[in-house]
């Protein structure tokens, strides 16, 4: 299981963990994550704790959760990223357009 | 001395009475019953023969000239040493006060006079049955004693073994503190802490049920897989799972490893904290505040690996916060009354002081003060782990270098995949494996594996499938994008990837050279490299990231083979 949800107890906010590599192999199932949920998520979290690697497919996937969570307004936060991880996320420049934490 | 084995074997007995007539009577009743008569004419001529010939048995007249019995009763007693060689007074003396006395001098009985001579033979009996059990028992003792002389120092053999194992540890950082019986790996505790290649550490803290050797065995395979992983740049969940899967198959059902695994990140401040069956773990900020980390999961060997569980809990945390645990052994350390230390004591001990060091005395001191005089039984261990500022531990890497340098660093070479391998495996891990191998590149495995990534991917999908990154440029693109590069992939004839890879050392590092070719046609990519990738672009992102990383990044041929070059440094 490479990608994990869990919603909040108020449903407001849904977590998307990911484990291992974050690459082109995940997409349908990071798409399914979010797609499928049920109205009323407001926040979204992306739980990089198990997250080893990153590549540019996995930027285009985060930039999509972006647009399909209401783009400039989207309130998305990705968590706990290894520092590999985060360097990919900030030569990205991702701080500017997600909260990472 | 000949000691008689059995009950029935001849005694040697001192007789000493200074009336010629008692002794004479006392001996011939002695010998007829078979035992050899040693006679003495007063208390100092009872020490003198007793020493000549060291009887078994004493028969001690009461009063006597120059040394009365008693007197001669403490010295013989002092000369047997440990041995029990019984003394019984002769006399004619029936007041209480005088055979009390008698008795408190060192003798064991006492028979009055005239002798009945059943009595007296009954009585040599029973004292010679006490005597050989009292020297039976004093044998079992002395080889107990020597039984366990010996396993203490195999334990201490077989622990400093076990420390080769676990050589590379860095329990002696100076944010760590603990304490751990010098033996407690035959308690079933161990401790491990390991420098991670990346920054920060590993530590776990275990407790096998069980004692002694099936708990020490247990505990070598686990510094093994815990030492080696973690050297090797493996993140807490892939050890943690590692030693799971080694303790479930080897432990015979029943017995398992409670433990704690900390994963700690000193330059993100953060700590990952997995407990399976160990007390709760307390984080003691250093702002008051306590995090309590109860156990979450099962202890280690106990699920197979399909069902076992290696999320942890992420705290982010501050310079000085402590984490501390302790094996149950610490709350079930038990008072002189039989009470128990218990969690309420020990959460008491850490609210007293702030600051690791002085929470740490707290809680040791804590302990030992409930345990009273009593030695701290001492199968417990304590471990306390404090955040500090990264460069306060900038040494810690080093003690790492000496094994980690001999890799191979200066090396070249060409991977090629060809049609059906192209389609269906992913060369990337093999890949990265080879490069990891570089003392000291493991640290930078996520800008390596982006980099392969990119190349791989630009000169599979672009170069070889010619999928058009413009698609990716809406959701349902993307999707399209993928479902078509898996339909192309089946279908690959007549192209190959080739990966070149090589390495040089250098004062500080070393230099990274990759090279990807296609076998497709190439691009223009003078075009490309002109132009400037806008942030909210879907796609294009790859060659940014190339450039972002890699010290160099050049277009060879038609555009169909990419190199880049990546300089890295230590530290």
């Amino acid at each position: 299981m490479p990608i994990q949800t869990r919603r909040s107890d108020d449903g407001r906010t849904l977590t998307i963990k990911i484990e291992g590599r974050f690459d082109f192999s995940t997409h349908q199932s990071f798409r399914d994550a979010y797609e499928h949920s049920d109205q009323g998520v407001v926040n979204y979290v992306v739980d990089m704790s198990d997250t080893t690697y990153l590549d540019s497919s996995a930027l285009g996937m985060l930039l999509l959760l972006r647009d399909f969570a209401g783009g400039d307004s989207a309130q998305i936060c990705i968590e706990n990223c290894n520092g590999d991880v985060r360097r990919i996320l900030s030569i990205s420049n991702f701080e500017q357009l997600f909260a990472i934490r | 001395m000949d000691e008689p084995l059995t009950e029935q074997a001849p005694l040697t007995i001192l007789i000493a009475d200074d009336s010629d007539t008692d002794r004479l009577i006392l001996g011939k009743l002695i010998s007829r019953q078979g035992h050899q008569v040693v006679g003495a004419v007063d208390g100092q001529d009872a020490i003198e023969k007793f020493e000549q010939h060291q009887p078994h048995m004493v028969l001690l007249d009461v009063m006597m000239p120059r040394l009365d019995g008693m007197a001669a009763a403490r010295e013989i007693k002092r000369l047997a040493g440990e041995r029990l060689v019984p003394i019984i007074f002769l006399t004619s003396i029936s007041d209480a006060k005088t055979l009390a006395s008698c008795l408190e001098s060192g003798g064991d009985d006492f028979m009055s006079k005239p002798y009945n001579r059943v009595i007296l033979e009954a009585k040599v009996k029973a004292f010679n049955r006490m005597r050989l059990m009292h020297r039976t028992l004093s044998e079992q003792r002395d080889l107990i004693s020597e039984r366990n002389r010996q396993l203490l120092s195999e334990q201490q053999v077989a622990k400093r073994v076990f420390d080769n194992v676990a050589h590379s540890g860095c329990l002696d950082s100076p944010n760590l503190r603990y304490h751990a019986s010098p033996l407690s790996l035959f308690n079933g505790d161990v401790l491990f802490a390991c420098p991670r290649p990346a920054g920060g550490m590993h530590i776990l803290i275990g407790d096998f049920t069980g004692h002694g050797l099936p708990a020490a065995i247990g505990a070598m395979p686990v510094a093994e897989i815990f030492y080696g992983m973690t050297s090797k740049g493996f993140g807490c969940g892939d050890v943690l799972r590692e030693i799971n899967q080694k303790l479930k198959r080897i432990l015979p059902t029943g017995m398992f490893c409670c433990a704690v695994f900390i994963q700690a990140d000193f330059h993100l401040n953060q700590l990952r904290v997995w407990n399976g069956g160990l007390p709760d773990a307390y984080l003691q900020r250093h702002s008051g505040e306590r995090l309590v980390l109860p156990s979450s999961h099962l202890p280690l060997g106990v699920l197979s690996t399909e069902r076992f569980a290696a999320d942890v809990d992420v705290i982010r945390t501050e310079p000085g916060d402590a984490l501390f645990v302790a094996t149950d052994g610490l709350i079930e350390a038990e008072a002189p009354n039989g009470q128990m230390f218990g969690e309420e004591r020990l959460v008491t001990a850490l609210d007293d002081h702030r600051g690791s060091e002085a929470i740490f005395q707290s809680v040791l001191n804590a302990a030992r003060v409930f345990a009273g005089d009593r030695e701290l039984q001492d199968d417990f261990t304590v471990f306390c782990l404090e955040m500090v500022d990264e460069e306060a531990l900038d040494q810690l890497p080093d003690r790492l270098l000496p094994s980690a340098l001999t890799g191979p660093s200066d090396w070249q070479c060409d991977y090629e995949l060809n049609d059906t391998t192209l389609g269906k495996f992913n060369p990337l891990p093999l890949l990265l494996h080879i490069c990891m191998e570089v003392p000291g590149l493991r640290r930078r495995a996520g800008e390596v594996y982006t980099l392969l990534s990119e190349l791989y991917t630009n000169g599979l999908e672009h170069g070889i499938l010619k999928l058009p990154s413009a698609w990716k440029n809406s959701p349902e693109g993307f999707g399209q994008y993928y479902a078509e590069r898996e339909r192309r992939m089946a279908a690959i004839e007549g192209h190959h990837l080739r990966f070149s890879l090589s390495h040089r050392p250098s004062a500080d590092g070393g230099c990274l050279t990759i090279r990807c070719r296609d076998s497709g046609e190439g691009f223009d990519y003078q075009h490309l490299m002109a132009k400037r990738p806008d942030d909210h672009q879907y796609a294009g992102r790859g060659i940014m990231l190339l450039r972002q990383l890699s010290t160099s990044l050049r277009f060879l041929g038609k555009g169909n083979e990419v190199e880049v070059v990546y300089d890295w440094q230590y530290g």
